[in-house]
């Protein structure tokens, strides 16, 4: 697709610069009289088209992008997961001694405590979904990483290839069914499951 | 027949977090007999090195997957073929409890989950207790 450059107005992209190659090798195939001049005007443009793609990528500072915003951000993706799991671990040291001090008292007040440290336990496991989900956010970030790259090598080396695809593909088999967690309303529950799982009996 | 509440059970997830919650709510359910795995590998070593009544698994796992451990165990042809296995995990589409159902689980319980889940599933696929 091709989108108009925010710095001069003028629009270019990968359709522009193939349909001028396109029209270089017409000229060459064809070549007659003045020819070479036209092929020369062609190239002209061709060159500068690539020029201002790079300048464009320069203006969005990759290496910014890749250097500095992105491994900070994992960084800190890193140290929240870190720090919650430091946090639960704490909290849950504190639900086992309860448990020990429940044993020693017994009765009626040991289960009421057993009860409610069950129930910190359960709420406990937020600190696995949100691991999960800070987990795929590091990994989008890595593939915009990746992609950065790839654009910062086809500009620095060759032609402005700024819409070629990254390597990573979609994946296939089971790795396609590794998408959890599933946001509210994308997944099924568990009552759901259960009836799912019958249907197999 | 009763469940034996000494019988070994292993328990396979990647998060620590999850690893102790598993295992505190194991306790407190009368099974004391616990061994973890952090991975399907490590799991699968285990479940060949040792009789285990019940394997809880993770899915989402890194270098093998609970699904592919649960393939593995399904596909030998050891004493371990048929332990019961219930899948716990974050992947909630019915794509991947029908996967896990074809690949051979027991049963399927999906995070965040509570105690009585637990036991409920337990129930299911070892009888009451």
């Amino acid at each position: 697709m091709t989108e108009p450059s925010k710095k001069t107005g003028r629009a270019f992209g990968r359709d522009q610069v193939i349909k001028i190659i396109t029209s270089v090798i017409n000229k060459v195939e064809h070549a007659e009289g003045d020819t070479n001049d036209a092929i020369y005007m062609e190239l002209r443009v061709l060159h500068s088209l690539i020029e201002e793609a790079r300048r464009e990528v320069g203006f969005a500072r990759p290496g910014d992008i890749n250097n500095k915003y992105i491994p900070g951000a994992t960084d800190e993706l890193d140290a929240v997961v870190e720090a919650t799991a430091g946090a639960t671990g704490a909290i849950m040291d504190s639900c086992e001694a309860i448990e020990g001090i429940a044993a020693e008292i017994g009765g009626d007040a040991s289960a009421k405590l057993i009860e409610q440290v069950t129930k910190i336990y359960e709420a406990c496991s937020f600190q696995d979904i949100t691991g999960q989900r800070i987990k795929k956010v590091i990994t989008a970030l890595k593939a915009i990483e990746e992609k950065v790259n790839n654009l910062m090598r086809i500009v620095g080396e060759k032609l402005p290839g700024i819409e070629e695809s990254g390597s990573q593909g979609a994946a296939e088999g089971d790795a396609a069914l590794l998408n959890g967690p599933q946001l509210p309303g994308k997944g099924i529950n568990q009552d759901e499951i259960d009836k799912l799982l019958s249907q197999f009996d | 027949m009763a469940v034996d509440k000494n019988m070994n059970i292993l328990i396979v997830d990647d998060y620590n977090t999850m690893l102790r919650i598993i295992k505190n709510l194991l306790k407190q359910l009368g099974f004391n007999n616990v061994d973890e795995a952090t991975d399907g590998a490590m799991a699968l070593e285990k479940i060949k090195a040792k009789s285990y009544g019940l394997v809880i698994s993770d899915w989402n796992m890194e270098p093998m997957t609970g699904l592919e451990l649960l393939k593995q165990v399904r596909s030998s042809n050891d004493n371990f073929k048929n332990v019961p296995f219930i899948m716990v995990t974050a992947e909630s589409k019915t794509e991947n409890v029908v996967a896990a159902k074809q690949a051979g689980v027991n049963n399927y319980i999906v995070k965040p989950f509570n105690a009585e889940t637990l036991k409920s599933k337990m129930v299911t696929v070892l009888g009451d207790f």
